[in-house]
């Protein structure tokens, strides 16, 4: 036992050893670059979906539960920025506006700003209350079940955003600007820095959403191994036992909604100020299964898998497509244009993981076992487990 | 007997319970049986494949809300409760078939046990103050110390589960229902596949277990040697109905009981005397 733990906790000293040296790597990265190279777009990007990622394989690789409409987390975050940080309410407090530690230029515009570290708290909460809804309906249902009740959820979500312009308050303002961009939106301004410009450097935008994936990663190690995540990993081995065993269902599995929520919707605000506007067609349903997808790719609980699953799929739509092999199609005698293809490349991927790897490139130790050794939650002896 | 409620602990009688019937659609599981158990005793339900045995422990336990009837444990109501309620007031169980988390170590499947004792929220487990810290710790020992009173070897806590030699699984299934400190332990087959010798081991294992730690045990169990060995009092349920009970001598002469078991073991009990 005492080599066996000694292994245990050379392997977490390892992990905390190769998160600081990539931490430390990454946050050089941009000095080889210039500040507004395409490469930087696309690596703040990456890091912008490997928090969601990480937020999605909460609720998927740790608890088990298949979400479908993680989009859902990026629409709200997003339109947290729109409503808060942006004139999108432009006749609040006699048109002069509500300022609350926003940017210099933000300060003299109407509507609501709010400092980004707010907009982010307040997309956070919106975000696991949205997940506890989410998951509400779904608490009786098994596995596709699942799948299919979030992948609606998302798709409800979708539509308001999309016919948002039709649904008017009390007092004249929209719900959204629907298929028309909120814009802009407030830079990120952080007390005690320079107000962010992505117009003139996109280094700050990657510096801070390495950190939050440095608190993401930080918050997806301790849970789990902490007593929710041993929970979360019981319930998706076996419901039944699970609850038998003292571990209250529900309580449970909204928590894990609720945190992958949260985090999905701190990544969607982060995009919305990114990209200075939120829109509502960035809401489609494929947007969930590009996740998803990283995360399978990578490696479904595994935390390292997901973070390279997300930087691969993330560098091959934003990189490899449309400007590596754009040309193949035409080099061949094709007229179409490679991007269009873009989910058909994300579904090949899968389908050869699915064949070649189904553990995803860098598997959790456990899930390794169940898709190589056939260990499974199938047998469904109880129907009627409540909780 | 069913007036055992607001006496709280005073009552000699751990578990009361009274007229549960269990209907699924059109078929009547388990029907109106009353049942209860004697703290610090050692009590089976026996009956043939499909008697209700199986469906009768998922009620208790929580898995299954009773069509009707009531039960009374350790004095308060917990009739449809949810189980992990009921698994901390005190009743703890393990599965006919092993239930473990397959691919979680044995160290890990006793600490799930211990959830309902463990107070660490989701804060908690993110920034881990020093209390959390603590309670990991302590919760870790605690299963060690689990798995070696239930003679699991040391090199293998770190094991998952589904690596696990037959018989250690059913130990650490055995570790992980007593990780919440239950003073109710249900066990469904536990000598399923095991020889004899294991199975008598296993026999003097649950007598420790009621001396050592006070436990109650209700046992459902198919080899009659082992029910006949162990048990004070025993239940016996017949196509949902409890046809006979009392003590294992006066069980056995049962012709009733005898009957039910004809065509599946013709004499109860005495194929190995």
């Amino acid at each position: 036992m005492t080599a066996r733990l000694h292994q245990l906790r050379q392997w977490k000293r390892f992990n905390l050893v190769l998160a600081i040296v990539l931490l430390g790597l990454a946050v050089l990265l941009p000095y080889f670059f210039d500040p507004r190279a395409s490469f930087m777009n696309n690596a703040v990007l990456a890091l912008a979906y490997v928090v969601m990622a990480l937020g999605l394989n909460i609720v998927v690789g740790f608890a088990g539960l298949l979400d479908l409409g993680y989009v859902a987390f990026y629409a709200f975050g997003s339109y947290s920025m729109g409503w808060f940080a942006s004139d999108f309410f432009n006749r609040v407090n006699g048109e002069k506006g509500v300022h609350l530690g926003s940017g210099t230029f933000a300060s003299t515009l109407p509507g609501i700003h709010l400092n980004f570290l707010m907009v982010a708290a307040i997309a956070i909460l919106i975000c696991a209350v949205v997940g506890i809804l989410i998951g509400l309906p779904t608490l009786r249902l098994r596995g596709d079940y699942i799948a299919i009740v979030t992948l609606a959820f998302g798709e409800i979500i979708r539509v308001f955003a999309f016919f948002g312009d039709d649904i008017t308050f009390a007092s004249g303002y929209t719900l959204t600007n629907g298929r028309d961009s909120i814009s802009p939106v407030d830079q990120i301004d952080l007390p005690f820095l320079k107000e962010f410009d992505s117009a003139f450097s996109l280094r700050p935008y990657y510096w801070f959403c390495l950190a939050m994936v440095a608190f993401v990663l930080f918050v997806n190690f301790r849970l789990r191994d902490s007593r929710l995540g041993r929970a979360w990993v019981a319930i998706r081995e076996d419901e039944v036992a699970a609850a038998s065993m003292g571990v209250p269902l529900v309580k449970t599995k909204l928590l894990a909604y609720a945190t992958g929520g949260a985090l999905g919707g701190m990544a969607g605000a982060f995009l919305g100020s990114y990209y200075n506007a939120v829109n509502a067609n960035q809401f489609q349903f494929g947007f969930s299964i590009f996740i998803l997808a990283m995360i399978i790719l990578g490696g479904l609980g595994s935390i390292w898998g997901v973070v390279l699953g997300a930087i691969l799929i993330s560098f091959i739509n934003t990189y490899f497509i449309p400007d590596v092999f754009n040309s193949v199609p035409s080099k061949i005698g094709l007229n179409f244009d490679l991007t269009q293809l873009s989910f058909g490349i994300f579904g090949f991927l899968i389908v050869l993981v699915m064949v070649l790897r189904p553990e995803g490139l860098l598997p959790e130790r456990r899930r390794k076992l169940e898709l190589t050794e056939g260990v499974g939650t199938g047998e469904e002896g109880l129907y009627e487990v409540r909780g | 007997m069913s007036d055992g409620t607001g006496n709280g602990s005073g009552t000699d009688r751990i578990l009361e319970a009274a007229d549960i019937s269990k209907v699924f659609g059109g078929l009547v599981a388990v029907s109106e049986v009353e049942f209860s158990i004697p703290r610090k005793g050692i009590v089976s339900i026996i009956g043939p494949n499909g008697a209700g045995k199986t469906t009768f422990f998922n009620m208790l336990t929580g898995l299954y809300k009773p069509t009707t009837g009531r039960i009374v444990f350790d004095g308060r109501d917990i009739t449809g409760g949810r189980p992990d309620k009921i698994l901390s007031q005190g009743m703890s169980r393990t599965f006919q078939n092993i239930r473990l988390f397959a691919t979680m170590s044995a160290l890990e499947n006793v600490m799930v046990g211990q959830h309902a004792r463990m107070k660490a929220g989701l804060l908690g487990s993110i920034f881990r103050p020093p209390w959390v810290g603590k309670e990991e710790k302590a919760v870790a020992e605690k299963a060690h110390e689990l798995l070696e009173y239930v003679g699991l070897r040391p090199e293998v806590h770190d094991e998952l589960a589904i690596n696990l030699a037959y018989g250690d699984q059913r130990r650490v299934e055995i570790a992980r229902a007593l990780a919440s400190d239950p003073a109710l332990l249900l066990l469904d087959e536990p000598t399923a596949g095991m020889n004899p010798q294991e199975s008598a081991n296993l026999v003097n294992f649950m007598r420790q277990l009621r001396d050592e730690r006070g436990l109650t045990i209700l046992l459902i169990e198919h080899d009659m040697q082992v029910v006949m060995d162990v048990s004070e009092h025993i239940t016996v349920l017949d196509h949902g109905n409890k046809i006979s009970e009392g003590k294992p001598e006066d069980v056995r002469k049962d012709p009733k009981v005898v009957e039910a078991y004809l065509g599946t073991q013709a004499t109860v009990g005495e194929k190995q005397d």
